[in-house]
């Protein structure tokens, strides 16, 4: 399970699952996460801030004015873990417009990737992918695996502006553009699905670590009316 | 009757709300926000009879004129402050920080710019009528979260105050100086070690400037370059404030309030938390030298610093 606990700073606990990123590791960062979150929710554990649950790290920041590093690395070693079933079987269809006023980069990954737009696009939504993380930006989840035969590095210069919507790809991940925001994944399309809803107090973010995610293709016209 | 409210005659460079922070949500990417400066947002509220976690504004280098409307208040500035109250006489008075004032419906506060250091806090007596926004009147300009949709404040825009009894309030100050001293206490960060012994000498024993790129998110530095033997980037993972990190470039980056929630680049230090208000008020070009302590003598510093806080919020003069 947990590779080491270390201190980052003096008031996060840095808790290292394994140098890989793949479904299992992270699977036992998002057990931890769960589990830990449902325990300050009931206020077993007092002084917890934050927890951040990554590819293969989970960060616990805590209040140093009420607890310390040494109290909260040894309720950890103290959990007892069980599988969050609930919460990994959920699924979650995202609709996705592939035109090219959406997908601003299928040249680039053409040339790349030697396979035409229909190709990429086949492989893309041909899989089901796995929430590793979400962040960066309000919202932003990080999705895996992409089919090795999209993988792709980031833009050499990232955009200033990604639209809101958009759909990037990088390397094994997918991720969705949940603000306008600077960015240099390569962008495939764009969805009329809100991911982030500020307004929508209880549960602003729709897609959460351990969600399973389905994109499926719809067109121009089925975009434009998706909202009404 | 309607409330007081402040109408903003000029918003300055960054007028927020600010309070303690916004917790539970980096998980989704939210950031914590919160005042920049902790200890002078706390002393803001202790001079006007306030809860320490009253909503206060938070304003940087030029700061708002504010016109009070409606009512009387009472209300003070915390920091390293140049401020005017302008008085229904027209005769402007020079204000002094960490002393609080009666002002009266019509008159006008004129905060100048903030001196040596960034960032300064103005709260008034009973605190202003806002809403949180998941437990927290925070604004965070990049989400667009909190009061004002989120944004920072434009001229013409209203800040309402809620009604209290000033009658129950009583003049007060405090005889506190802002730190001058530019040594900022770390503790060797998870990626210390993917940084050559020059560059891990190199951290500990030159001078960095703070340059011009700096903001509620991050403050970038410059100085001799830190040479990566490893890897310069990491596998994205979460941060936390005062985290230094160091990119492609080798020049470091101390990660403040609004800062991103995960992020790729490898970790060198991280700044103790009794050094994080200091290290924020910073001003560009400011000389800095970064010194080595261990997890204790932080958890020690830490509980110090608290103490000094306390002792400033139980002197009344």
């Amino acid at each position: 399970m947990i590779k080491n606990i270390s201190n980052l700073g003096d008031a996060s606990v840095y808790c290292d699952f394994g140098s890989e990123v793949n479904k299992t590791i992270n699977s036992n960062v998002i057990d931890y996460f769960n589990n830990l979150t449902l325990q300050v929710k009931k206020g077993k554990i007092k002084g917890i801030n934050n927890l951040t649950p990554s590819y293969n790290k989970l960060i616990i920041s805590f209040d140093l004015s009420v607890t310390n590093f040494f109290a909260i690395k040894e309720v950890i070693q103290n959990l007892n873990i069980e599988k969050s079933i609930k919460e990994n079987n959920q699924k979650i269809e995202i609709p996705v417009c592939c035109d090219n006023k959406y997908g601003l980069d299928f040249d680039r990954l053409s040339e790349k990737l030697n396979l035409s737009k229909e190709e990429i696009l086949r492989h893309y939504f041909s899989k089901e992918y796995f929430c590793y993380m979400t962040g960066f930006i309000a919202g932003m989840p990080f999705l895996g695996d992409l089919n090795e035969k999209i993988q792709c590095d980031r833009l050499e210069t990232p955009r200033v502006k990604v639209p809101e919507g958009s759909i990037g790809i990088t390397e094994q991940f997918s991720n969705i553009y949940t603000f306008e925001s600077p960015g240099g994944w390569n962008i495939i399309g764009n969805t009329p699905k809100k991911v982030f809803q500020k307004l929508n107090l209880k549960n602003p973010a729709l897609i959460k670590p351990g969600n399973k995610i389905i994109f499926y293709q719809i067109s121009n016209e089925e975009y434009l009316k998706f909202n009404d | 009757m309607t409330n007081a409210y402040f109408k903003i005659l000029r918003p300055g460079t960054n007028t927020t709300i600010q309070d303690s922070g916004r917790n539970h949500l980096y998980h989704i990417g939210i950031t914590v926000s919160g005042a920049i400066d902790q200890r002078n947002y706390k002393f803001a509220n202790h001079l006007v009879g306030n809860p320490l976690d009253e909503a206060v504004v938070e304003f940087a280098y030029q700061g708002p004129l504010l016109k009070l409307t409606n009512g009387n208040i009472n209300f003070v500035i915390t920091g390293d402050i140049s401020f005017n109250i302008i008085r229904n006489n027209s005769i402007s008075e020079e204000g002094k920080c960490y002393e609080s004032y009666f002002l009266n419906d019509g008159e006008q506060i004129d905060i100048i710019s903030s001196k040596k250091s960034v960032y300064g806090y103005l709260s008034v007596s009973g605190g202003f009528e806002l809403e949180k926004i998941w437990n927290s009147y925070s604004i965070n300009t990049k989400a667009q979260i909190g009061p004002n949709n989120g944004n920072k404040y434009s001229i013409g825009q209203i800040i309402n105050i809620k009604k209290y009894n000033i009658k129950n309030i009583k003049a007060k100050c405090i005889n506190y100086k802002c730190s001058s001293d530019n040594i900022v206490r770390v503790i060797k960060g998870t990626n210390f070690d993917y940084f050559s012994n020059q560059a891990k000498n190199i951290f500990f024993n030159k001078s960095y400037s703070v340059t011009r790129l700096v903001d509620r998110m991050g403050m970038r530095l410059d100085g001799p370059n830190l040479e990566n033997i490893v890897n310069t980037n990491i596998k994205s993972e979460g941060l936390v404030r005062g985290v230094i990190q160091v990119p492609a470039d080798g020049k470091p980056i101390i990660l403040l309030s609004d800062h991103g929630t995960i992020g790729g680049y490898p970790k060198i230090a991280t700044v103790i938390s009794a050094d994080l208000d200091k290290v924020a008020q910073f001003i560009p070009g400011t000389i800095l030298r970064f010194k080595e302590v261990n997890l204790e003598d932080a958890e020690k510093l830490f509980k110090d610093y608290n103490e000094e806080t306390n002792k400033y919020l139980n002197e009344h003069i």
